[in-house]
């Protein structure tokens, strides 16, 4: 029986590690990530999982924890936001080097200084070049069923690589919403057995993890990781069908609404999306013929699929929760790259939003869309709900 | 490094065909790896003096020094690297460290 509950987004994704049931969950509170792992911790305690908690002295050791157990052959998770993702930072390196599978849930946070709990995306954003997958959900719902999927993703075969299904921090995690958690048996077979090919504790195939690579094999080993990604596209829909089986909707990399004759188009990611909805909504009545491309995966990066979905635009807006200082805003970045080999050539404008938990609402949006419906984009990066 | 060098290294694999992640998954490769050639003092072990006690096996980080029965024997030449710490705990001085490239042409 799938019945909608009022859950926060934190509690879902508490919810979705109840049914993954890893082996190992090692974490640190940090605001606000805290309630995912203080959720799933109630499960340990109350007896309905059987996953070993461990408690540790920082965000640093709560990943080296989990990167030591997946090569014990555990199933194995951690969470964070912000702060405690930055000084994870070298262990994302590890993780994603040793081709650890893990999953990591992130409710994205403004980074120090000066210090904010808010949400904004430069915490996930300063870690894209670390060799994991990047999943963003737009709201509760979403938050759960990505992390389903990932736990799939990161363990298939053909990529062995660790994933970050992010949430808006605060707006998602702890709004409440209605959420449907779906069944445990079917959710539990669509998880599966785990069957990490590497365990140091097999001592009678005995095998050396994290041993010193120089000049001579360093470059092969960062080579597969790249094909790793590449593989993303090939296996992701098939898990996606599966999954879409038990709860009816089915992850893409990109969601395209009402973006086939759109003259103008906004893109984004993450909680902002449902804003947006709701302004297209709003013009699509009057007749204005306006989208929203809202990216699900930003790690790996579908330039190809993302260069379809703007074609035939006349003029687009990408909005970033993040700002790069010294180079365009990142997904504005990734947006540039994809067109640079598309015929269509739409007017592109640059906005960076929600910096701190900056408030965006539908008035700003619907502001955008005006403004690319006149074809007018000024050619440089601009901010939302700024005071000049 | 001379042609005939060149060709006693080992061709080594490319990307599809090695471990994910630098895993090593054919132990032991310590034996593959003669880490000898690192060496630039050589223990030069006094047999005679020798009283096998054993001291020196029990230290040798590389356990290159191998044992016989109750006798030590002849250093591993194609694994010691000349760190000097079997002729450190020697407690009757029957081996002393020597420059590797007096042994060598």
């Amino acid at each position: 029986m799938n019945k909608a509950q009022p859950l926060t987004g934190a509690g879902a994704v508490s919810q979705a590690m109840r049914q993954i049931d890893p082996d190992v969950v090692a974490a640190y509170p940090i605001t606000p990530q805290s309630p995912i792992v203080e959720g799933f911790a109630r499960f340990v305690a109350d007896g309905k999982v059987r996953a070993e908690m461990i408690r540790v002295e920082s965000e640093h050791s709560a990943l080296s924890a989990v990167v030591g157990s997946a090569f014990a052959g555990a199933r194995t998770m951690t969470a964070t936001s912000s702060a405690g993702l930055a000084l994870m930072h070298e262990i994302l390196g590890v993780a994603s080097g040793l081709r650890a599978p893990i999953v990591m849930p992130i409710a994205n946070r403004a980074l120090s200084a000066p210090i904010n709990i808010h949400c904004d995306h430069s915490d996930t954003m300063g870690a894209r070049e670390m060799g994991w997958m990047q999943v963003y959900a737009e709201n509760a719902q979403e938050a759960y069923e990505n992390t389903l999927l990932s736990m799939r993703l990161a363990e298939h075969k053909d990529v062995l690589t660790p994933i970050m299904p992010c949430m808006d921090g605060f707006i998602t995690s702890h709004g409440v919403e209605n959420v449907v958690i779906h069944d445990d048996a079917p959710v539990k077979e669509f998880i599966g057995e785990y069957k990490f090919p590497f365990n140091l504790l097999d001592y009678k195939h005995p095998i050396t993890v994290g041993a010193i690579e120089l000049t001579d094999y360093l470059f092969e080993t960062k080579r597969q990781q790249v094909e790793a990604m590449e593989q993303v596209p090939k296996v992701l829909p098939g898990i996606a069908k599966e999954l879409a089986k038990i709860t009816g909707n089915e992850f893409d990399v990109v969601e395209e609404y009402h973006t086939n004759d759109a003259d103008a188009i906004v893109m984004t990611m993450s909680s902002a999306s449902g804003t947006t909805k709701t302004v297209v909504d709003k013009l699509r009545k009057e007749g204005k013929k306006v989208g929203l491309l809202k990216l699900r995966m930003f790690r790996p990066f579908s330039y190809e699929r993302v260069a379809k979905a703007l074609e035939g635009a006349k003029a687009v807006a990408v909005l970033d929760r993040a700002a790069s200082y010294g180079a365009h805003a990142p997904i504005y970045s990734d947006v540039l790259n994809a067109l640079f080999d598309s015929s269509s050539k739409p007017k592109l404008q640059s906005y960076v939003f929600g910096i701190g938990g900056r408030d965006v609402s539908d008035f700003h949006i619907e502001a955008v869309f005006e403004k690319l419906l006149k074809g007018e984009v000024t050619g440089r990066e601009e901010y939302i709900n700024l005071r000049e | 490094m001379s042609e005939k060098k060149r060709k006693q290294t080992p061709a080594k694999k490319g990307w599809k065909d090695i471990a994910i992640g630098g895993i090593i998954e054919n132990a032991p490769t310590s034996l593959v790896n003669k880490t000898g050639d690192w060496r630039a003092f050589r223990p030069v072990w006094d047999k005679e003096k020798c009283i096998n006690c054993m001291i020196c096996v029990a230290y040798c980080p590389d356990m290159c020094i191998p044992v016989e029965g109750d006798k030590r024997k002849e250093t591993d030449f194609d694994y010691c690297k000349g760190c000097g710490i079997c002729a450190t705990v020697c407690p009757v001085k029957c081996i002393k460290m020597e420059e590797e490239g007096k042994f060598r042409e």
